[in-house]
Protein backbone atom coordinates (compact mmCIF):
# COMPACT_ATOMS: atom_id res chain seq x y z
CA UNK A 1 0.00 0.00 0.00
CA UNK A 2 1.74 3.22 -0.93
CA UNK A 3 0.37 6.48 0.19
CA UNK A 4 1.22 9.94 -0.01
CA UNK A 5 -0.06 12.44 2.54
CA UNK A 6 0.18 16.23 1.77
CA UNK A 7 -1.02 19.73 3.58
CA UNK A 8 0.18 23.01 4.70
CA UNK A 9 3.16 22.12 8.10
CA UNK A 10 1.22 22.12 11.32
CA UNK A 11 -1.99 19.83 9.92
CA UNK A 12 -0.56 16.91 11.41
CA UNK A 13 0.90 15.52 7.67
CA UNK A 14 3.91 13.92 8.70
CA UNK A 15 2.61 12.72 12.27
CA UNK A 16 -0.07 10.64 10.33
CA UNK A 17 2.46 9.47 7.84
CA UNK A 18 4.27 7.87 11.14
CA UNK A 19 1.12 6.82 12.97
CA UNK A 20 0.25 4.41 9.44
CA UNK A 21 3.97 2.91 9.73
CA UNK A 22 3.28 2.51 13.85
CA UNK A 23 0.53 0.86 12.97
CA UNK A 24 1.93 -1.53 10.64
CA UNK A 25 4.55 -2.27 12.43
CA UNK A 26 1.97 -3.47 15.02
CA UNK A 27 0.58 -5.72 12.42
CA UNK A 28 4.06 -6.98 11.62
CA UNK A 29 4.60 -5.63 8.00
CA UNK A 30 7.50 -3.65 6.32
CA UNK A 31 6.92 -0.22 6.45
CA UNK A 32 8.68 3.36 5.26
CA UNK A 33 8.25 6.15 6.09
CA UNK A 34 9.17 9.25 3.55
CA UNK A 35 9.36 13.05 4.55
CA UNK A 36 9.85 15.93 2.27
CA UNK A 37 12.81 18.21 4.26
CA UNK A 38 14.30 21.19 3.27
CA UNK A 39 12.88 24.61 1.46
CA UNK A 40 9.75 23.26 0.70
CA UNK A 41 8.41 22.53 4.30
CA UNK A 42 8.93 26.38 5.30
CA UNK A 43 5.19 28.16 4.88
CA UNK A 44 4.48 25.98 1.95
CA UNK A 45 2.96 22.33 1.82
CA UNK A 46 4.43 19.37 3.58
CA UNK A 47 4.45 15.63 2.40
CA UNK A 48 4.89 12.14 3.15
CA UNK A 49 5.52 9.43 1.25
CA UNK A 50 4.44 6.01 3.40
CA UNK A 51 4.55 2.58 2.14
CA UNK A 52 3.56 -0.18 3.92
CA UNK A 53 4.13 -4.04 2.73
CA UNK A 54 4.54 -7.99 3.78
CA UNK A 55 7.18 -7.84 0.91
CA UNK A 56 10.69 -5.66 1.17
CA UNK A 57 9.55 -2.52 0.34
CA UNK A 58 11.75 -0.90 -2.67
CA UNK A 59 11.91 2.40 -3.54
CA UNK A 60 10.89 4.83 -1.13
CA UNK A 61 9.47 7.30 -2.83
CA UNK A 62 6.12 7.06 -4.65
CA UNK A 63 5.36 7.69 -8.22
CA UNK A 64 1.83 6.18 -8.06
CA UNK A 65 0.22 6.20 -4.80
CA UNK A 66 -3.06 4.11 -3.92
CA UNK A 67 -4.00 6.83 -1.58
CA UNK A 68 -3.51 10.54 -1.44
CA UNK A 69 -4.92 12.32 1.14
CA UNK A 70 -5.02 15.91 0.86
CA UNK A 71 -5.14 18.44 3.24
CA UNK A 72 -5.20 21.70 1.28
CA UNK A 73 -5.85 22.95 -2.03
CA UNK A 74 -2.34 22.83 -3.39
CA UNK A 75 -1.88 19.23 -2.23
CA UNK A 76 -5.01 17.80 -4.58
CA UNK A 77 -3.86 19.89 -7.63
CA UNK A 78 -0.40 18.68 -7.26
CA UNK A 79 -0.98 14.90 -6.64
CA UNK A 80 -4.63 13.64 -7.58
CA UNK A 81 -3.66 13.01 -11.29
CA UNK A 82 -0.55 10.36 -9.81
CA UNK A 83 -2.89 8.65 -8.10
CA UNK A 84 -3.62 5.10 -8.93
CA UNK A 85 -6.64 3.82 -11.58
CA UNK A 86 -8.79 2.96 -8.92
CA UNK A 87 -7.05 4.23 -6.11
CA UNK A 88 -8.51 6.19 -3.30
CA UNK A 89 -8.68 10.38 -3.20
CA UNK A 90 -9.34 11.76 0.40
CA UNK A 91 -9.52 15.43 1.24
CA UNK A 92 -9.97 17.49 4.29
CA UNK A 93 -13.24 19.01 3.42
CA UNK A 94 -13.28 21.72 6.18
CA UNK A 95 -10.44 23.21 3.94
CA UNK A 96 -10.42 21.56 0.57
CA UNK A 97 -13.30 22.71 -1.49
CA UNK A 98 -12.68 21.76 -4.54
CA UNK A 99 -13.20 18.01 -5.90
CA UNK A 100 -11.64 16.02 -7.84
CA UNK A 101 -11.56 16.06 -11.92
CA UNK A 102 -10.51 12.23 -11.65
CA UNK A 103 -13.31 9.75 -12.71
CA UNK A 104 -11.63 6.51 -12.19
CA UNK A 105 -10.60 7.14 -8.35
CA UNK A 106 -12.55 6.63 -5.27
CA UNK A 107 -13.23 10.00 -3.74
CA UNK A 108 -13.96 11.04 -0.29
CA UNK A 109 -14.70 14.34 1.50
CA UNK A 110 -14.72 14.26 5.42
CA UNK A 111 -14.56 17.45 7.48
CA UNK A 112 -11.94 15.82 9.87
CA UNK A 113 -11.87 19.26 11.56
CA UNK A 114 -15.02 19.30 12.37
CA UNK A 115 -15.93 16.01 13.07
CA UNK A 116 -12.72 15.65 15.57
CA UNK A 117 -12.96 18.72 17.36
CA UNK A 118 -16.09 17.79 18.66
CA UNK A 119 -13.87 15.11 20.76
CA UNK A 120 -10.13 16.59 20.58
CA UNK A 121 -9.31 19.68 19.31
CA UNK A 122 -5.68 18.62 17.61
CA UNK A 123 -7.15 14.61 16.49
CA UNK A 124 -7.66 16.10 13.01
CA UNK A 125 -5.21 14.03 12.14
CA UNK A 126 -6.16 10.56 13.90
CA UNK A 127 -9.43 10.88 13.24
CA UNK A 128 -8.07 10.84 9.28
CA UNK A 129 -5.79 7.73 11.00
CA UNK A 130 -9.10 6.03 11.57
CA UNK A 131 -11.03 7.11 8.36
CA UNK A 132 -8.08 5.32 6.56
CA UNK A 133 -8.64 2.13 8.28
CA UNK A 134 -11.55 0.55 6.47
CA UNK A 135 -9.70 1.84 2.94
CA UNK A 136 -6.15 -0.62 4.07
CA UNK A 137 -8.35 -3.50 5.61
CA UNK A 138 -4.66 -5.01 6.75
CA UNK A 139 -4.56 -2.51 9.82
CA UNK A 140 -6.84 -3.42 12.80
CA UNK A 141 -8.39 -0.83 14.84
CA UNK A 142 -6.53 -2.71 17.53
CA UNK A 143 -3.10 -2.26 16.15
CA UNK A 144 -3.95 1.49 15.24
CA UNK A 145 -4.95 1.54 18.94
CA UNK A 146 -1.68 0.40 20.14
CA UNK A 147 0.32 2.50 17.51
CA UNK A 148 -1.24 5.46 19.26
CA UNK A 149 -0.37 4.20 22.46
CA UNK A 150 2.78 4.01 22.00
CA UNK A 151 3.27 7.92 19.80
CA UNK A 152 1.22 9.04 22.93
CA UNK A 153 3.41 7.50 25.66
CA UNK A 154 5.10 10.30 27.15
CA UNK A 155 1.21 12.27 27.31
CA UNK A 156 -0.76 9.55 28.52
CA UNK A 157 -3.55 12.04 29.24
CA UNK A 158 -4.28 12.50 25.63
CA UNK A 159 -4.48 8.72 24.78
CA UNK A 160 -8.34 8.16 25.81
CA UNK A 161 -9.33 11.23 23.61
CA UNK A 162 -6.90 10.00 20.55
CA UNK A 163 -8.30 6.95 20.89
CA UNK A 164 -12.05 7.63 20.55
CA UNK A 165 -11.19 10.03 17.49
CA UNK A 166 -9.52 6.99 15.79
CA UNK A 167 -13.18 4.65 16.46
CA UNK A 168 -15.19 7.52 15.63
CA UNK A 169 -12.81 7.90 12.48
CA UNK A 170 -13.12 4.45 11.85
CA UNK A 171 -16.90 4.21 12.44
CA UNK A 172 -17.27 7.29 9.88
CA UNK A 173 -15.80 5.63 6.90
CA UNK A 174 -17.20 2.20 7.49
CA UNK A 175 -20.21 3.35 6.58
CA UNK A 176 -19.20 6.06 3.87
CA UNK A 177 -17.32 3.09 1.95
CA UNK A 178 -20.27 0.85 2.47
CA UNK B 1 12.92 -6.12 18.04
CA UNK B 2 11.74 -4.68 15.48
CA UNK B 3 11.20 -0.68 15.67
CA UNK B 4 10.55 2.24 13.62
CA UNK B 5 13.76 4.29 13.25
CA UNK B 6 14.97 7.33 11.39
CA UNK B 7 17.68 6.31 9.49
CA UNK B 8 19.99 8.84 11.45
CA UNK B 9 19.22 8.07 14.75
CA UNK B 10 19.40 4.04 14.07
CA UNK B 11 22.95 5.06 13.10
CA UNK B 12 23.60 6.67 16.32
CA UNK B 13 22.46 3.69 18.07
CA UNK B 14 24.01 1.45 16.37
CA UNK B 15 27.43 2.74 16.74
CA UNK B 16 26.30 3.05 20.60
CA UNK B 17 25.85 -0.94 20.41
CA UNK B 18 29.37 -1.21 18.60
CA UNK B 19 30.89 0.07 21.66
CA UNK B 20 31.64 3.59 20.56
CA UNK B 21 31.78 5.91 23.28
CA UNK B 22 33.06 9.21 21.46
CA UNK B 23 31.84 11.41 19.22
CA UNK B 24 32.74 15.10 17.74
CA UNK B 25 30.78 16.25 15.50
CA UNK B 26 29.36 19.69 14.11
CA UNK B 27 26.00 20.76 12.90
CA UNK B 28 24.68 20.04 9.56
CA UNK B 29 21.31 19.43 7.36
CA UNK B 30 20.68 16.69 6.58
CA UNK B 31 22.42 14.86 9.25
CA UNK B 32 21.23 16.60 12.59
CA UNK B 33 19.30 13.69 14.11
CA UNK B 34 23.27 11.96 14.78
CA UNK B 35 24.65 14.20 17.21
CA UNK B 36 21.54 15.04 18.41
CA UNK B 37 21.33 11.34 19.67
CA UNK B 38 24.26 11.34 20.86
CA UNK B 39 24.63 14.30 22.54
CA UNK B 40 22.27 12.08 25.26
CA UNK B 41 22.67 8.91 24.73
CA UNK B 42 26.47 8.52 24.91
CA UNK B 43 25.86 10.73 28.19
CA UNK B 44 23.95 7.63 29.31
CA UNK B 45 26.23 4.66 28.80
CA UNK B 46 29.49 7.09 29.93
CA UNK B 47 30.78 8.22 26.65
CA UNK B 48 31.75 11.78 25.74
CA UNK B 49 29.58 13.97 23.21
CA UNK B 50 31.62 17.10 21.84
CA UNK B 51 30.17 19.68 19.31
CA UNK B 52 33.05 21.24 18.21
CA UNK B 53 33.49 24.34 17.01
CA UNK B 54 33.84 23.13 13.47
CA UNK B 55 34.29 20.35 11.49
CA UNK B 56 37.94 20.73 11.16
CA UNK B 57 38.50 20.50 15.20
CA UNK B 58 35.57 17.46 15.71
CA UNK B 59 37.51 15.34 12.63
CA UNK B 60 41.03 15.94 14.64
CA UNK B 61 39.39 15.40 18.06
CA UNK B 62 38.51 11.82 16.23
CA UNK B 63 42.19 11.63 15.30
CA UNK B 64 43.19 11.86 18.81
CA UNK B 65 40.37 9.74 20.24
CA UNK B 66 41.23 6.98 17.95
CA UNK B 67 45.18 7.81 18.71
CA UNK B 68 44.11 6.55 22.55
CA UNK B 69 42.54 3.24 20.89
CA UNK B 70 39.19 4.41 21.45
CA UNK B 71 36.00 3.60 19.31
CA UNK B 72 35.70 6.97 17.95
CA UNK B 73 32.97 8.54 15.02
CA UNK B 74 31.96 11.88 13.58
CA UNK B 75 29.43 12.88 10.46
CA UNK B 76 28.52 15.32 8.65
CA UNK B 77 27.14 15.86 5.75
CA UNK B 78 28.67 16.74 2.40
CA UNK B 79 30.17 20.43 2.32
CA UNK B 80 31.27 19.61 5.95
CA UNK B 81 32.86 16.09 5.18
CA UNK B 82 35.20 18.40 2.46
CA UNK B 83 36.53 20.19 5.57
CA UNK B 84 37.19 16.95 7.78
CA UNK B 85 39.34 15.85 4.83
CA UNK B 86 43.05 17.30 6.02
CA UNK B 87 41.86 14.98 9.10
CA UNK B 88 41.02 12.05 7.08
CA UNK B 89 43.92 12.46 5.23
CA UNK B 90 45.87 12.52 8.64
CA UNK B 91 44.26 9.76 10.10
CA UNK B 92 44.83 7.10 7.29
CA UNK B 93 48.77 8.45 7.19
CA UNK B 94 48.49 7.96 10.68
CA UNK B 95 47.25 4.34 10.48
CA UNK B 96 44.49 4.38 13.20
CA UNK B 97 41.12 3.20 13.04
CA UNK B 98 37.54 4.90 12.89
CA UNK B 99 34.04 5.38 11.65
CA UNK B 100 32.83 8.70 9.22
CA UNK B 101 29.65 9.04 8.38
CA UNK B 102 28.40 11.55 5.28
CA UNK B 103 24.49 12.24 4.61
CA UNK B 104 25.57 13.32 1.60
CA UNK B 105 23.52 16.35 -0.49
CA UNK B 106 23.51 18.47 -3.39
CA UNK B 107 26.46 20.50 -4.30
CA UNK B 108 29.15 22.28 -5.32
CA UNK B 109 29.62 24.40 -2.24
CA UNK B 110 26.79 25.01 0.36
CA UNK B 111 24.82 23.50 -2.60
CA UNK B 112 21.02 22.32 -1.41
CA UNK B 113 19.67 20.09 1.36
CA UNK B 114 18.20 17.46 -0.32
CA UNK B 115 19.59 14.08 -1.27
CA UNK B 116 22.05 13.53 -3.94
CA UNK B 117 25.26 11.76 -4.29
CA UNK B 118 27.85 13.85 -6.07
CA UNK B 119 30.50 12.69 -3.20
CA UNK B 120 31.49 9.51 -4.71
CA UNK B 121 34.95 10.38 -5.91
CA UNK B 122 35.47 12.36 -2.82
CA UNK B 123 34.63 9.54 -0.84
CA UNK B 124 36.25 6.96 -2.59
CA UNK B 125 39.28 8.01 -4.87
CA UNK B 126 40.96 9.87 -1.63
CA UNK B 127 39.23 13.46 -0.70
CA UNK B 128 42.42 14.65 1.34
CA UNK B 129 45.65 14.40 -0.19
CA UNK B 130 48.09 11.47 -0.34
CA UNK B 131 48.10 7.81 -1.73
CA UNK B 132 45.22 6.21 0.54
CA UNK B 133 41.69 5.07 0.69
CA UNK B 134 38.93 5.19 3.49
CA UNK B 135 36.78 1.59 3.21
CA UNK B 136 33.22 3.27 2.34
CA UNK B 137 29.91 1.14 2.51
CA UNK B 138 26.90 2.43 0.94
CA UNK B 139 24.08 1.04 2.71
CA UNK B 140 20.38 1.78 1.23
CA UNK B 141 17.94 0.64 4.18
CA UNK B 142 17.38 1.22 7.60
CA UNK B 143 18.47 -1.97 8.72
CA UNK B 144 21.46 -2.13 6.65
CA UNK B 145 22.39 1.56 8.07
CA UNK B 146 22.23 -0.65 11.45
CA UNK B 147 24.13 -3.75 10.61
CA UNK B 148 26.80 -2.13 8.64
CA UNK B 149 27.23 0.96 11.61
CA UNK B 150 27.80 -2.03 14.22
CA UNK B 151 30.28 -3.85 11.72
CA UNK B 152 32.49 -0.67 10.61
CA UNK B 153 34.21 -0.30 13.87
CA UNK B 154 34.96 -3.99 14.05
CA UNK B 155 36.21 -3.56 10.21
CA UNK B 156 38.03 -0.29 11.03
CA UNK B 157 39.73 -1.41 14.02
CA UNK B 158 40.98 -4.93 11.95
CA UNK B 159 42.33 -2.91 9.25
CA UNK B 160 43.44 0.00 11.42
CA UNK B 161 41.21 2.05 8.44
CA UNK B 162 39.58 4.80 8.71
CA UNK B 163 35.58 3.39 7.76
CA UNK B 164 33.59 5.80 5.47
CA UNK B 165 29.61 5.52 5.40
CA UNK B 166 27.36 7.29 2.71
CA UNK B 167 23.93 7.80 2.41
CA UNK B 168 22.22 10.42 1.70
CA UNK B 169 19.31 12.76 2.80
CA UNK B 170 16.70 10.53 1.72
CA UNK B 171 17.98 7.86 3.95
CA UNK B 172 19.13 10.24 6.85
CA UNK B 173 15.60 11.36 7.04
CA UNK B 174 13.57 8.33 6.46
CA UNK B 175 12.05 6.05 8.73
CA UNK B 176 11.73 2.07 8.54
CA UNK B 177 11.15 -0.81 10.40
CA UNK B 178 14.84 -2.15 12.05
CA UNK B 179 16.55 -4.14 14.58
CA UNK B 180 19.05 -3.01 16.70
CA UNK B 181 21.92 -5.54 17.59
CA UNK B 182 22.64 -6.25 21.30
CA UNK B 183 25.02 -4.02 23.28
CA UNK B 184 28.40 -4.88 22.51
CA UNK B 185 30.23 -5.93 26.02
CA UNK B 186 32.98 -3.25 26.17
CA UNK B 187 35.45 -5.84 27.51
CA UNK B 188 35.60 -7.73 24.74
CA UNK B 189 36.45 -5.41 22.33
CA UNK B 190 40.43 -5.42 20.72
CA UNK B 191 42.68 -4.83 22.79
CA UNK B 192 45.30 -1.91 21.72
CA UNK B 193 47.32 -1.68 24.17
CA UNK B 194 49.98 -2.78 21.95
CA UNK B 195 49.85 0.61 19.62
CA UNK B 196 48.07 2.97 21.40
CA UNK B 197 48.82 6.09 23.10
CA UNK B 198 46.66 5.08 25.85
CA UNK B 199 49.30 5.15 28.88
CA UNK B 200 49.80 1.52 28.94
CA UNK B 201 53.42 1.25 27.70
CA UNK B 202 55.43 1.06 30.69
CA UNK B 203 56.47 4.71 30.34
CA UNK B 204 58.27 4.47 26.78
CA UNK B 205 57.54 6.97 24.41
CA UNK B 206 54.89 6.35 21.91
CA UNK B 207 54.46 8.82 18.62
CA UNK B 208 50.99 8.38 16.38
CA UNK B 209 51.72 10.67 13.77
CA UNK B 210 51.86 10.72 9.78
CA UNK B 211 54.96 12.36 9.34
CA UNK B 212 57.83 10.32 7.48
CA UNK B 213 60.52 12.55 6.10
CA UNK B 214 62.50 9.66 4.89
CA UNK B 215 61.53 8.96 1.36
CA UNK B 216 61.94 4.81 1.85
CA UNK B 217 60.63 4.89 5.19
CA UNK B 218 57.43 6.97 3.35
CA UNK B 219 57.45 4.71 0.35
CA UNK B 220 57.52 1.27 2.21
CA UNK B 221 54.55 2.99 4.60
CA UNK B 222 52.77 3.61 0.96
CA UNK B 223 53.86 0.12 0.17
CA UNK B 224 52.31 -1.41 3.43
CA UNK B 225 48.68 0.87 2.97
CA UNK B 226 48.29 -0.74 -0.41
CA UNK B 227 48.90 -4.38 0.55
CA UNK B 228 46.15 -3.62 3.50
CA UNK B 229 44.15 -2.42 0.89
CA UNK B 230 44.92 -5.40 -1.74
CA UNK B 231 43.54 -7.87 1.81
CA UNK B 232 40.85 -5.84 2.38
CA UNK B 233 39.16 -6.25 -1.37
CA UNK B 234 39.58 -9.54 -1.22
CA UNK B 235 37.77 -10.06 1.89
CA UNK B 236 35.71 -7.13 2.54
CA UNK B 237 33.85 -6.79 -1.19
CA UNK B 238 30.52 -6.44 -0.69
CA UNK B 239 27.47 -6.10 -3.05
CA UNK B 240 23.94 -7.19 -3.96
CA UNK B 241 22.35 -9.18 -7.36
CA UNK B 242 18.97 -8.83 -7.90
CA UNK B 243 17.73 -10.60 -10.65
CA UNK B 244 20.73 -10.43 -12.29
CA UNK B 245 21.20 -14.24 -13.47
CA UNK B 246 18.82 -13.97 -16.54
CA UNK B 247 18.96 -9.68 -17.16
CA UNK B 248 19.77 -8.69 -20.46
CA UNK B 249 19.43 -4.79 -19.20
CA UNK B 250 21.43 -4.30 -16.16
CA UNK B 251 21.52 -1.48 -13.75
CA UNK B 252 24.33 -0.58 -11.29
CA UNK B 253 23.31 1.65 -8.67
CA UNK B 254 23.92 2.14 -4.76
CA UNK B 255 22.19 3.58 -1.78
CA UNK B 256 18.71 4.50 -2.47
CA UNK B 257 19.21 4.68 -5.67
CA UNK B 258 19.69 1.09 -5.77
CA UNK B 259 16.08 1.04 -4.19
CA UNK B 260 15.01 2.74 -6.77
CA UNK B 261 16.27 0.67 -9.58
CA UNK B 262 14.50 -2.74 -7.88
CA UNK B 263 11.30 -0.79 -8.17
CA UNK B 264 12.21 -0.40 -12.23
CA UNK B 265 13.00 -4.36 -12.23
CA UNK B 266 10.29 -5.79 -11.13
CA UNK B 267 7.72 -3.11 -13.32
CA UNK B 268 10.37 -3.71 -16.03
CA UNK B 269 9.70 -7.76 -15.75
CA UNK B 270 6.23 -7.09 -15.28
CA UNK B 271 6.48 -5.89 -19.10
CA UNK B 272 8.55 -8.52 -19.81
CA UNK B 273 11.51 -6.91 -20.11
CA UNK B 274 14.77 -9.03 -18.31
CA UNK B 275 16.12 -6.20 -16.18
CA UNK B 276 18.34 -7.06 -13.17
CA UNK B 277 20.23 -4.75 -10.79
CA UNK B 278 24.16 -4.76 -9.10
CA UNK B 279 23.86 -2.95 -6.08
CA UNK B 280 27.70 -2.36 -4.49
CA UNK B 281 27.86 -1.94 -0.93
CA UNK B 282 31.44 -1.11 -0.38
CA UNK B 283 32.36 1.62 -3.04
CA UNK B 284 35.60 1.09 -2.40
CA UNK B 285 36.83 -1.66 -2.85
CA UNK B 286 34.83 -2.20 -5.18
CA UNK B 287 33.02 -4.90 -6.60
CA UNK B 288 34.66 -4.84 -10.05
CA UNK B 289 34.83 -8.75 -10.96
CA UNK B 290 31.16 -9.36 -10.18
CA UNK B 291 30.35 -6.10 -13.07
CA UNK B 292 32.99 -7.86 -15.17
CA UNK B 293 31.87 -11.55 -15.13
CA UNK B 294 28.27 -10.14 -15.80
CA UNK B 295 29.20 -8.14 -18.46
CA UNK B 296 30.80 -11.52 -19.94
CA UNK B 297 27.63 -13.60 -20.40
CA UNK B 298 26.38 -13.68 -23.76
CA UNK B 299 22.23 -12.08 -22.70
CA UNK B 300 23.88 -9.14 -21.31
CA UNK B 301 22.84 -6.33 -23.53
CA UNK B 302 24.06 -3.04 -21.57
CA UNK B 303 24.41 -1.52 -18.48
CA UNK B 304 22.76 1.50 -17.06
CA UNK B 305 24.12 3.01 -14.55
CA UNK B 306 22.02 5.31 -12.51
CA UNK B 307 23.46 8.09 -9.72
CA UNK B 308 21.79 11.47 -8.33
CA UNK B 309 25.25 12.93 -9.81
CA UNK B 310 26.49 13.98 -13.35
CA UNK B 311 27.73 10.39 -13.32
CA UNK B 312 30.98 9.71 -11.39
CA UNK B 313 30.37 5.85 -10.27
CA UNK B 314 29.73 4.96 -14.12
CA UNK B 315 33.74 5.18 -14.59
CA UNK B 316 34.13 2.38 -12.13
CA UNK B 317 31.73 0.68 -14.16
CA UNK B 318 33.13 1.41 -17.64
CA UNK B 319 36.79 0.27 -15.92
CA UNK B 320 34.87 -3.18 -15.11
CA UNK B 321 33.40 -3.69 -17.83
CA UNK B 322 36.47 -2.69 -20.02
CA UNK B 323 34.43 -2.45 -23.68
CA UNK B 324 32.63 -5.52 -23.11
CA UNK B 325 29.35 -4.10 -23.14
CA UNK B 326 27.76 -0.59 -23.79
CA UNK B 327 27.66 1.38 -20.32
CA UNK B 328 24.87 4.02 -20.42
CA UNK B 329 24.28 6.76 -17.15
CA UNK B 330 21.09 8.33 -15.94
CA UNK B 331 21.44 10.80 -13.31
CA UNK B 332 19.20 13.47 -11.15
CA UNK B 333 21.03 16.35 -10.07
CA UNK B 334 20.27 19.38 -7.03
CA UNK B 335 17.91 16.93 -4.90
CA UNK B 336 15.63 15.96 -7.85
CA UNK B 337 15.39 12.27 -7.21
CA UNK B 338 14.63 9.73 -10.32
CA UNK B 339 11.10 7.88 -10.21
CA UNK B 340 10.78 3.99 -11.09
CA UNK B 341 8.75 5.27 -13.98
CA UNK B 342 11.87 7.37 -15.45
CA UNK B 343 13.94 4.28 -15.34
CA UNK B 344 11.27 2.26 -16.96
CA UNK B 345 11.15 4.91 -20.01
CA UNK B 346 15.36 5.83 -20.06
CA UNK B 347 15.53 1.43 -20.81
CA UNK B 348 12.30 1.39 -23.24
CA UNK B 349 13.46 4.27 -25.50
CA UNK B 350 16.58 2.77 -26.04
CA UNK B 351 16.10 -0.65 -25.84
Amino acid sequence: MKIIISGFGGQGVLSLGKFISYSAIEENLNTSWLPSYGPEMRGGTANCSVIYSAEEIAAPVIDKPDVLIAFNEPSLAKFENSVVPGGVIIINSDIVHTKTTRKDVKFYEIPVDTLASAINKRGANVYMLGALLPIFKDITVEAATKAIEHVFESKPKVIPANIECLKAGCEYMTKLVK
Amino acid sequence: MKKLWKGNEAIAEAAVAAGCRYFFGYPITPQNEIPEYMSWRLFEVGGAFIQAESEVSAINMVYGAAGAGARAMTSSSSPGISLKQEGISYIAGADLPCVIVNMMRSGPGLGGIQPAQGDYFQATKGGGHGDYHCIVFAPSTVQEFVDITYRAFDVADEYKNPVMIIGDGMLGQMMESAEIPPMRDLSTLPNKDSWAACGHSDGKQRLINSIRFEADELEAFNDYLFKKYEKIAEKETRYEEYYNEDAEYVFVAYGSVARICKAAVMELRQEGIKAGLIRPITLYPYPSKVINDTAKKHGVKKFITVEMSKGQMVEDVRLAVNGLKPVEFYGRCGGNVMMPADLVKFVKEGK
